[in-house]
């Protein structure tokens, strides 16, 4: 994993992480990131947000402490993002109660590379929002910066 | 003709960026040993360290479910499509 990884995303599509995480509170929402990641060909990478697919979380069993996105719901984000000239480059969910703060559970099921966004939601109103990519040892996730972008650059 | 193994996007790091690899295997499982014997970063994303599939490891042959089939011990013949399709999970606490 490339050191001091940043993740641009623009203020809208931030706003509808947030807005995403109220909806469902008090459980976690949970949804894909799709956009551009300019590793194989740029030496200074750079990873963009240029769309969202909300997705149901298919945790019924739990929804307020845990989410899930299905094989099949990923083989879908992917064709949405190609549609788009996109590709997915990431997740985001939502902590209902809890800091926006990776849980061990949270790196248990990570897959490398992806961005992980969270977006902590008290009391249905949404606070902190970071993002996160799990280390290639698997044995921690590394802090992503966020910085909001007015237009894609990638 | 071997079989291929589609290699998933956030594999691909580990395993020379390519998204594909073929291999002369008679099983999934033997597929799947010579990926990670070719690429053996690989093995601690799709395996635990007691060698069992991770729970959040799909894997398809052609378009079949291996869950659904004989598992890793799934028979594979020559032009076959192994795919490996991440599902996503994780949870605040």
């Amino acid at each position: 994993m490339a050191d001091e990884t940043t993740l641009w995303i623009s203020g809208q599509l931030a706003e509808r992480i947030r807005a995403h995480g109220t909806e469902a509170y008090p459980h976690e929402c949970c949804g894909a990131l799709l956009g551009r990641d300019s590793a194989a060909t740029d030496p200074n990478v750079m990873r963009e947000v240029l769309a969202l697919l909300p997705l149901v979380n298919r945790r019924d069993d739990s929804p307020r402490n845990r989410f899930s996105v299905t094989a099949e719901d990923v083989l879908d984000a992917d064709r949405a993002a190609q549609k788009q000239g996109l590709e997915v480059i990431g997740w985001y969910h939502s902590h209902p109660d809890h800091p926006a703060r990776p849980s061990q559970y949270d790196q248990d099921h990570a897959w490398p590379w992806y961005s992980y966004v969270i977006v902590s939601v008290e009391n249905g109103s949404p606070q902190q929002m970071t993002s996160w990519r799990l280390n290639d040892d698997r044995h921690a996730f590394s802090p992503e910066g966020i910085e909001i972008r007015h237009s894609a650059t990638v | 003709m071997p079989v291929k193994v589609i290699i998933p996007t956030p594999l691909r790091p580990y395993a020379g960026k390519r998204d594909s690899a073929e291999f002369n295997a008679a099983t999934v499982g033997e597929a799947l040993s010579h990926l990670t014997t070719q690429y053996s970063d690989l093995r601690k994303h799709l395996f635990t360290d007691d060698g069992r599939l991770r729970s959040f490891v799909n894997v398809y042959v052609n378009d079949e479910d291996i869950r659904y089939l004989a598992k890793e011990n799934t028979a594979t013949k020559d032009g076959d499509t192994i795919s490996i399709i991440p599902s996503i999970a994780g949870g605040c606490c």
